[in-house]
């Protein structure tokens, strides 16, 4: 026999009360501030976007000083990322798996180009790297060229991405045990197939997300390219430099129309990794 | 039988670590790449800057742009930041001690600007404030001025740092729970007494890690206060943007000059940074060493 629950009209069900206070004022505040500072600036980029109509758009798509920047821009923060996570994942196997004098030293210095404000960045690569600076001169006569030229670009991309490649393995590798290395040494495992096989599939999604911060840093990279790169058109100009020479013409639609392809294209190449991180987690 | 195991213990420690040859190779690379991309940068600045020897130092950087740049730069830091603090205190506590629909795209939005370029951060601004922008001409009757002004200064860095307090505090107090705060609400504990003598005490390290990165990037942020500030010397240049202008004067030595501040911040904040993993590792949470 099924149990009847009293039940009364004008007594509502009890709610269950949350004892901890302060749901309502924090989510609010959250809210609040996120929609003021992030989603209500960023919608009006869109809107204005949508405002540039057909013949707007199609202006902006076919300008060919417009594509070479974008491309420019996405290319260079694409092989930069690819640079970066190599030497940034050696890096982190040296300084977990090795002991060196200044080990410590070089671990705590992996962060500064975050802490070090990117015109710094940019004017110190430039002393270094121009053709008069110290390490420009040597590299000059070897026909390589850094200043004024996509090099310089992704040079300077692979310094500010360098610490993401970094610190998302090296914890990875810290905390990894070596047991797994060990019972295939004993199977019989070279170095080479061990590392290959038992050390790497574990730190390749991670390694994506260093790559995947990397990218989404550097696309959209100003301070520290600009001073470097010599921004020339169609050969070293990166596309938020367009965005500023467009707003400085006040051309508004037209930086609104590069902006808002820079924030298309990267939220589509950072989809597209993540769908390939979700396979690679899948796939172990 | 002995022959046999000496060789299978060989064959574990050649399979176990790389050659002596390759160690050395790779560390060398390593050291190579570390001292292109960071050591020599960061000495460049600071021989450049004492080109002109230590008087002519000290006449750069007491400038009166250059002292007005530091006054800019430190109020802009001293508004952005604080106001993003009291953004990731909410944030986190609001989605770390509750659960409600929609979290994660909440999350996701939080961490938004750090895939928006800094230019594109400044544009935004700019459209909503700048003459040509929707609220352009309201402001302008009122005699407002955002765009090329403190107030678009500090929006624009408040954007950029927006992430840094919040994605600090939120994977420690997940961690964390709401044991001790539903303890202290059962023992009568009203709401502001429970975030100063329970919730805080147990993020503060947290929060200052947090403080101390999101400042180190107000200060520093270049590319979308360039876009809002205008330029104007004296008035409207941070830091940074004095480094620039020096810059393309070919008036190297002030600008490394100036430069040279910057760096010594951004030592500080790295020094600061050891020291809170070092001697609060615990208190930061999993997510500490990532940075």
């Amino acid at each position: 026999m099924a149990v009847v629950l009293p039940q009364s009209a004008n007594e509502p069900a009890p709610r269950w009360r949350d004892p901890l206070p302060g749901f309502g004022l924090t989510l609010g505040w959250t809210l609040t501030w996120l929609g003021l500072i992030v989603l209500l600036p960023l919608a009006a980029l869109v809107i204005r976007a949508a405002d540039l109509g057909w013949e707007g758009w199609a202006a902006i798509l076919t300008s060919t000083r417009v594509q070479r920047a974008l491309w420019l821009s996405f290319s260079s923060a694409l092989l930069a990322a690819c640079i970066a996570t190599l030497i940034g994942g050696l890096m982190a196997w040296v300084l977990v798996r090795y002991q060196f004098p200044g080990r410590r030293l070089l671990d705590a210095m992996v962060d500064l180009p975050f802490a070090l404000p990117t015109a710094v960045a940019g004017i110190a690569l430039t002393a270094l790297y121009s053709g008069n600076g110290w390490l420009g001169q040597h590299l000059e006569p070897l026909g390589i060229t850094v200043a004024q030229t996509p090099i310089g670009i992704v040079l300077a991309l692979v310094f500010i991405g360098l610490p993401f490649a970094v610190r998302t393995v090296q914890p990875l590798l810290e905390t990894a045990t070596r047991e797994l290395e060990e019972a295939a040494a004993t199977l019989g495992a070279s170095r080479w197939t061990i590392i290959r096989r038992v050390v790497l599939p574990p730190l390749l999604p991670a390694m994506l997300t260093g790559f995947s911060l990397a990218f989404a840093r550097g696309v959209g990279e100003y301070g520290s390219v600009i001073f470097i790169a010599g921004n020339i058109p169609f050969v070293s100009e990166i596309a938020p430099l367009l965005i500023v020479i467009k707003l400085e013409e006040y051309d508004y639609a037209g930086a609104t129309g590069v902006a808002t392809l820079m924030l298309l294209l990267s939220f589509i190449m950072l989809l597209l990794i993540s769908l390939l991180q979700k396979r690679l987690s899948y796939a172990r | 039988m002995l022959a046999e195991r000496r060789a299978a213990a060989t064959h574990t420690d050649s399979a176990l670590r790389e050659p002596a040859w390759l160690r050395w190779t790779l560390i060398a690379l390593v050291v190579l790449a570390m001292l292109g991309l960071i050591v020599l940068p960061l000495a460049v600045v600071m021989v450049e800057a004492l080109a002109q020897g230590f008087l002519g130092y000290l006449k750069a950087i007491g400038d009166a742009e250059t002292l007005a740049a530091i006054k800019l730069t430190l109020l802009v830091a001293a508004i952005a930041v604080p106001l993003n603090a009291l953004f990731g205190i909410a944030a986190a506590w609001s989605i770390t001690k509750y659960e409600f629909w929609g979290k994660r795209v909440l999350l996701a939005l939080i961490d938004l600007p750090f895939a928006v370029s800094p230019v594109v951060a400044g544009l935004v601004f700019v459209l909503l404030f700048g003459a040509h922008g929707w609220f352009g001409p309201w402001l302008a009757e009122r005699d407002v001025q955002v765009i090329f002004a403190t107030p678009g200064i500090v929006l624009a860095t408040v954007f950029i740092t927006f992430p840094f307090v919040a994605r600090e505090l939120i994977p420690l107090m997940q961690a964390q729970g709401r044991d001790e705060e539903e303890a202290a609400v059962s023992l009568g504990a009203n709401g502001w007494t429970l975030f100063w003598r329970v919730t805080l005490p147990n993020i503060r390290w947290a929060l200052l890690y947090g403080v101390l990165l999101c400042n180190a990037r107000a200060m520093g942020e270049f590319g979308a206060v360039s876009v809002v500030s205008g330029h104007i010397r004296g008035l409207t240049n941070t830091l940074p943007l004095q480094v620039e202008i020096l810059h393309n004067e070919f008036n190297f030595a002030a600008a490394f000059a100036v430069a040279s501040l910057l760096t010594l911040l951004a030592l500080l904040t790295l020094v600061l940074k050891l020291w809170l993993e070092a001697r609060h590792g615990d208190a930061l949470g999993a997510r500490a060493h990532r940075h």
